[in-house]
């Protein structure tokens, strides 16, 4: 598969803040792949992000977009990357239709030429052309930026964190427009704190703490991982997920939802009963008790606490 | 090229649809020209007084007329009873009192000399003084016109004192040229400034950034609207100041608005380096009052005369552009000075551009900061 992405050793430390944002960062994107950046904020996606547009600079290390370097070759890339940043709001002022317009023109192109590339999704917009944009809804101005990002024909699109605080529909009608995107053949870099949306991505990269923690298909990663994972539900979880943590090194017991999540390495030789009749002895009532497939978030947790 | 058009209309659709701003734009010039032309004056116009004539003659008939004929005093009571100049003090209906004595003409033609007393309400000091001044002024030309012919027994020196290029003590010369540079300043750096710094707060910036367009397109599309309403400000306010204050420009008006074009982009390129060192618009707004509108306010001569200041204030109003301009603008104005008056002041600002332009020319980045 042609690679579009190849990062090579990028580190990052802003001056000021003496913050390291990145740290020794080396990872490739296949070309036509949804790519996902996946980690809790801080973890330094969006300094990431500015890197591989062009805006920001490493302080070590190389990036090549289709072979175009980001130090020197920084106009060319331009010309073909489309990036929708976090905070994005568009111009509140103008109309739906007018920003669309600008943002064509800064593209030295049109609406019309190239439409073929939005119409999915300005089919929604269409009802609304002459709103402004300040007056559209949270998933509307969303599909506008991201109209707005498309206009140019990108061959990459850059999207930081698209669905933070989208409700879930539009979460949902979000993630099937990227499809579409990805088979119209546009490479797709999203970021995303969302544990759940990384099963959507072709390729994803878990990130924490300015370290990518691993690279590969959400499916490797999760059959590769080498842990067992309960689900348990009981009536004291915090004594509960106390006493696991305690009982063995081995054992890594956190809170996922309203139960208790006991991640235990497939090597210990332990089985079901041993487990249910330790945390009996300790006076705690088990509703349910049952081996699951491990999700990312399961392997996230894991990756942290083995540091 | 088109592209830089639709920037521009992009960007003037931006101030339309602000009512705020536009209030900002093209309110504020004409409010502050009115405000300081005609409230804020220590000008004596219309004041009103009573005269309290114990001579009833023909004399003081003509000196009361003579007062009366004068725009600066309405005389609202003309009478004999002279208690009733406390009374109309204390209500604060009139800011000066004449009394004419009884013996005026007898002691005039006996002595050749006699006494009138002015009472004024000297709460505002100022304002006492001057309409003092021009009491004792109007009775000198009185008694001057009406000795004119009779041979003096001996000569009265007077001294005179000659009030150049505004013998009224308007306030409005004064003012306009601070309006100028106080008007250009908000618009031309305040205003674009914001502008810019906006787009970065939005997040546009960094969208425009990652696209082809070259950034000095951006802050090209930006300053354009602007130059445009300073021109307009301008032109409002020498309108107003030539029609509504009746000050008319002595000077040449082609040169005038030459000077104002340079002080504009003067303007222009600080707003623009305010806008690269900032990242909100708070801070953006901030930095042009305190770092723009104060110094121009204090220090450029306008509100309080420069050479009164300690030594050191002196000098830092060297750095302020708005003291140049209103130098320049003062001259033209009022004296009627040509190009060979002012092309010191006009060689300083053009300097400053110049230096600003350099400034924000090389910390300009492609890339964030």
């Amino acid at each position: 598969m042609k690679e579009a992405i190849k990062v090579e050793n990028v580190s990052m430390k802003y001056e000021k803040s003496k913050v390291i944002a990145l740290d020794n960062i080396s990872f490739k994107i296949n070309e036509n792949d949804i790519f996902g950046l996946i980690g809790p904020d801080g973890a330094g996606k969006t300094t990431l992000f500015r890197i591989l547009t062009t805006l920001i600079l490493p302080t070590q290390g190389s990036v090549e977009i289709y072979g175009f370097k980001t130090t020197k070759d920084y106009k060319q890339i331009r010309q073909f990357i489309g990036y929708v940043p976090e905070r994005f709001s568009l111009y509140q002022d103008l109309t739906v239709y007018e920003n669309l317009n600008f943002f064509a023109s800064v593209y030295k192109t049109t609406i019309k030429e190239n439409y073929a590339v939005i119409k999915d999704i300005f089919i929604h917009l269409e009802p609304f052309k002459n709103r402004k944009a300040g007056k559209l809804s949270g998933g509307m101005k969303q599909k506008l930026a991201l109209c707005c990002a498309l206009i140019n024909k990108p061959k990459i699109l850059f999207l930081d964190e698209p669905t933070t605080g989208v409700d879930p529909v539009s979460r949902i009608e979000f993630w099937e427009t990227i499809k579409k995107l990805k088979e119209n053949g546009i490479t797709i870099i999203v970021s995303t704190p969302y544990m759940d949306e990384a099963k959507l991505c072709d390729r994803i990269a878990l990130m924490f703490n300015s370290k990518i923690l691993n690279i590969s298909t959400p499916d490797d990663i999760i059959s590769n991982f080498e842990s067992n994972i309960f689900k348990i539900k009981s009536d004291n979880n915090s004594y509960l997920k106390k006493i696991l943590n305690d009982f063995d090194k081995l054992f890594t017991a956190y809170y996922f939802g309203d139960s208790v999540h006991l991640a235990i390495s497939k090597e210990l030789a332990i089985n079901e009963e041993q487990i249910i009749s330790m945390i009996n002895e300790k006076n705690i009532k088990i509703f349910e008790f049952s081996l699951i497939a491990p999700t990312i978030e399961d392997c996230f947790i894991k990756y942290l606490t083995n540091g | 090229m088109k592209r830089l058009i639709n920037f521009i209309i992009k960007e003037f659709k931006h101030i339309i649809r602000d009512p705020r701003v536009l209030l900002i734009l093209f309110g504020m010039p004409v409010v502050q020209v009115l405000i300081f032309g005609f409230a804020l004056t220590n000008e004596i116009k219309n004041s009103k007084i009573i005269v309290i004539d114990f001579a009833r003659d023909e004399i003081s008939k003509k000196m009361i007329n003579k007062i009366e004929a004068n725009k600066y005093f309405e005389i609202i009571e003309i009478s004999q009873n002279k208690n009733i100049i406390l009374d109309y003090f204390r209500e604060g209906k009139i800011k000066a009192a004449i009394i004419i004595p009884a013996n005026l003409s007898s002691d005039l033609n006996h002595s050749g000399s006699s006494q009138i007393q002015i009472i004024t309400d000297a709460t505002d000091v100022n304002f006492a003084n001057s309409i003092k001044n021009f009491i004792r002024a109007i009775i000198n030309d009185y008694q001057s016109e009406s000795l004119a012919g009779k041979v003096l027994e001996r000569l009265i020196i007077v001294p005179e004192i000659k009030m150049l290029y505004n013998p009224q003590l308007k306030g409005a010369p004064n003012f306009v040229p601070g309006v100028m540079s106080m008007v250009m300043l908000l618009v031309c750096v305040m205003m674009t400034a914001i502008a810019i710094v906006r787009e970065k707060e939005i997040g546009s910036m960094e969208v425009l950034l990652t696209s082809p367009v070259r950034p000095i397109f951006i802050i090209i599309s930006k300053v354009v609207p602007y130059f445009a309403i300073s021109t307009i400000d301008l032109t409002l306010i020498l309108l107003l100041s030539v029609y509504v204050l009746d000050l008319p420009i002595q000077g040449s008006l082609f040169l005038l608005i030459a000077e104002s074009l340079l002080f504009i982009f003067t303007c222009l390129n600080i707003g623009i380096l305010i806008s690269i060192r900032t990242s909100s618009q708070q801070i953006a707004m901030l930095m042009s009052l305190v770092g723009m509108m104060m110094p121009t306010v204090f220090l450029s001569g306008f509100m309080f005369p420069i050479e009164n200041m300690p030594y050191v204030l002196q000098l830092i109003s060297n750095v302020v552009p708005s003291k140049w301009f209103y130098i320049i603008v003062k001259d033209i104005m009022l004296k009627g000075a040509g190009f060979e008056i002012v092309w010191k002041e006009t060689l300083i600002i053009a300097s400053m551009m110049f230096f600003f332009f350099l400034v924000s020319f090389r910390t300009f980045k492609v890339r964030l900061n």
